[in-house]
């Protein structure tokens, strides 16, 4: 313990409370983890295996299949621009072309100052208004280099 | 015929997320009447009746699904709503739990009710983590009316409900793979049989249906199986919500009755094609479904029987609309390396033959294309088809061989015509192995 703030600590002891089989807390237990210290090291997939009586190993597996847990730092904004069929057909490539000039990095990079980490992502689920792309947990819609450009100056 | 709004009736509609809305239009009365005049078995009667089939893409019949879950078991039952909404060209089920969540609320209630379950779950993909907690909020909500919880409306019955975010895996949209990560484990889809009806969650009778299914069974409680099943086709009752994408001048998401004219909802609802192009072709059920050119899009209806004829399928009602300009050997290659990076890697057939598909693909693209290739990439796919168990596999193969058939001058193109040289190729001399 003392990884965590204790405010995350008792989210998560609700979270595991909340299932009927404990190991089901593992994808939600791990969010609030992730929110929390910005990435999954080793030491909090150590942890979270101690409260849900699984091992490491158990946990890291589990970890490592899904695209939204991150086992290194990333930057504080994690841009992710849509790849997939309905954001190409609107101008999707484009976008990211235009991301990585602005940020002078590559998708999968993460800027020198921490600040922005680009990705490209399979589809969003913003097909209808394409190209799409969220940075963290926020859709960002229609997008065009203008708007793109407005978006990353309004970042604090 | 007739546009009658079922799904998104209170969608323009101020603060209609509100259970203050919901309730002043209608919503919980079909959970009321349900709990006080229907016993479980007419609920799946009524559900029957109304020709509902799943809205998240295979299509099978809900009333039929709700049937199967043994009565005579001691095992605790599940119900569980899928909202891991992944597959391209899909965003109907955001709007809906965006705009209506109570309604998703209250389908759930009512499937539980209908086979005896008394905890149920969202599993929402956790890119939309803002309507995790927009539906925590409803949940809360339908909870202090006495909706949600102990005892509902003096009934007896109890229900409890849990949002579950998933983490970014296409894959667990599949039924079992998402029971797989609702248990907290990475999401390998299970062999069927058996189905989740009968062992699902912590191999439990579960029943899984999508949000928009779920959705759906409100009103169908509330005004009957037969007027819902008047709305759309024989075998596809109802209305359904259409996420519209791609080169239409009004992309968006549409409801409208089974059985609609696909090139009338692209021409009129959707303001037809944008700038004056001519139709190319359409994905019509997300990208696993496979492609019609512009000729089968005049002849089909929005309906899983019209689809099926024509070779495809309706799938999660995802249309992906591409103008005269659109080169389909990119958007293939888009396709496919989207389920390369989604396989579970399982299945062999899968997991390498989407890499291979994908390879290929790159290759004429960047324009060293055998001749050979073309017919190498058409046959993987039909080797890949049928071989995997789960639908990824299929999926794969539907995106790529289809099309080949269907466009494949767009394809050829790419292929580098066979160089005839007077020269020798350089062969290098054979090397001693350095043992």
């Amino acid at each position: 313990m003392g990884m965590l703030s204790a405010e995350a600590e008792k989210k998560i002891q609700e979270i595991i409370a909340r299932y009927p089989v404990k190991r089901s807390a593992l994808l939600p237990v791990l969010f609030v983890v992730q929110q929390e210290l910005g990435y999954l090291p080793d030491e909090a997939l150590e942890e979270v295996a101690r409260w849900l009586d699984l091992t490491f190993l158990d946990v890291a597996t589990t970890v490592s299949f899904y695209t939204m847990f991150h086992r290194r730092p990333i930057g504080r904004y994690h841009i992710q621009i849509c790849r997939n069929v309905s954001c190409y057909l609107c101008g999707g490539e484009a976008i990211r072309e235009h991301l990585e000039e602005r940020l002078g990095i590559r998708c999968g990079e993460t800027t020198a100052d921490g600040r922005f980490t680009l990705s490209e992502v399979e589809c969003i689920g913003a097909c209808s208004w394409a190209p799409a792309m969220q940075i963290n947990f926020t859709f960002y819609h229609h997008l065009t280099p203008e708007r793109v450009d407005e978006i990353l100056r309004s970042l604090p | 015929m007739e546009k009658v709004r079922v799904l998104s009736a209170r969608f323009d509609l101020p603060d209609s997320h509100t259970i203050e809305v919901y309730l002043r239009t209608g919503g919980y009365q079909a959970l009321r009447k349900a709990l006080t005049t229907m016993t479980p078995d007419e609920v799946i009667e009524e559900v029957k009746r109304s020709a509902l089939r799943g809205r998240g893409g295979a299509g099978f019949s809900t009333g039929m699904k709700w049937s199967f879950v043994p009565r005579d078991t001691d095992k605790p039952k599940y119900v569980i709503a899928n909202a891991d909404e992944s597959e391209p060209g899909t965003c109907k089920d955001r709007v809906l739990m965006e705009k209506d969540p109570h309604a998703v609320i209250e389908g759930i209630l009512l499937a539980a009710y209908a086979v005896d379950a008394h905890l149920a779950f969202i599993y929402i993909r956790g890119e939309y983590w803002y309507l995790k907690e927009h539906l925590e909020r409803a949940i809360e909500e339908a909870r202090e009316r006495g909706f949600v919880g102990a005892n509902i409306l003096g009934s007896g019955f109890s229900c409890e409900i849990i949002v579950h975010p998933g983490a970014g895996a296409y894959i667990c949209g599949e039924e079992t793979a998402l029971m797989e990560s609702l248990e907290g484990k990475r999401g390998y889809p299970r062999i069927k049989p058996p189905f989740p009806a009968v062992v699902g969650l912590y191999g439990c009778p579960t029943v899984i249906n999508n949000v928009e299914t779920l959705a759906s069974v409100p009103p169908i409680i509330l005004h009957g199986g037969e007027w819902f099943r008047q709305l759309g086709t024989e075998k596809s009752g109802g209305t359904r919500l259409f996420a519209v994408s791609g080169h239409v001048a009004r992309p968006g998401v549409y409801e409208l009755p089974m059985g609609y004219p696909m090139k009338r909802m692209i021409e009129e609802e959707c303001g037809g094609i944008r700038g004056g192009k001519r139709l190319k072709a359409v994905i019509p059920g997300g990208s696993s479904a496979p492609i019609l050119t512009a000729e089968e899009v005049e002849r089909c209806t929005l309906d899983f029987e019209s689809l099926a004829a024509l070779k495809s399928m309706l799938g999660s009602g995802a249309i992906i609309v591409m103008d005269e300009d659109t080169d389909i050997a990119q958007v293939v290659y888009r396709i496919t390396k989207f389920y390369e990076h989604e396989s579970c890697g399982w299945c062999v057939p899968c997991r390498e033959g989407t890499r291979w598909m994908r390879k290929l693909l790159e290759r004429l693209l960047s324009g060293g294309g055998r001749p050979k290739d073309l017919d190498l990439l058409y046959e993987l796919a039909r080797n890949i088809f049928g071989t995997t168990h789960c639908p990824l596999g299929d999926a794969a193969a539907w995106a790529v061989y289809p099309a080949i058939e269907k466009f494949r001058a767009d394809f050829e193109k790419y292929v580098r015509a066979p160089v005839v040289s007077a020269e020798l190729p350089e062969v290098s001399a054979p090397r001693r192995l350095a043992v």
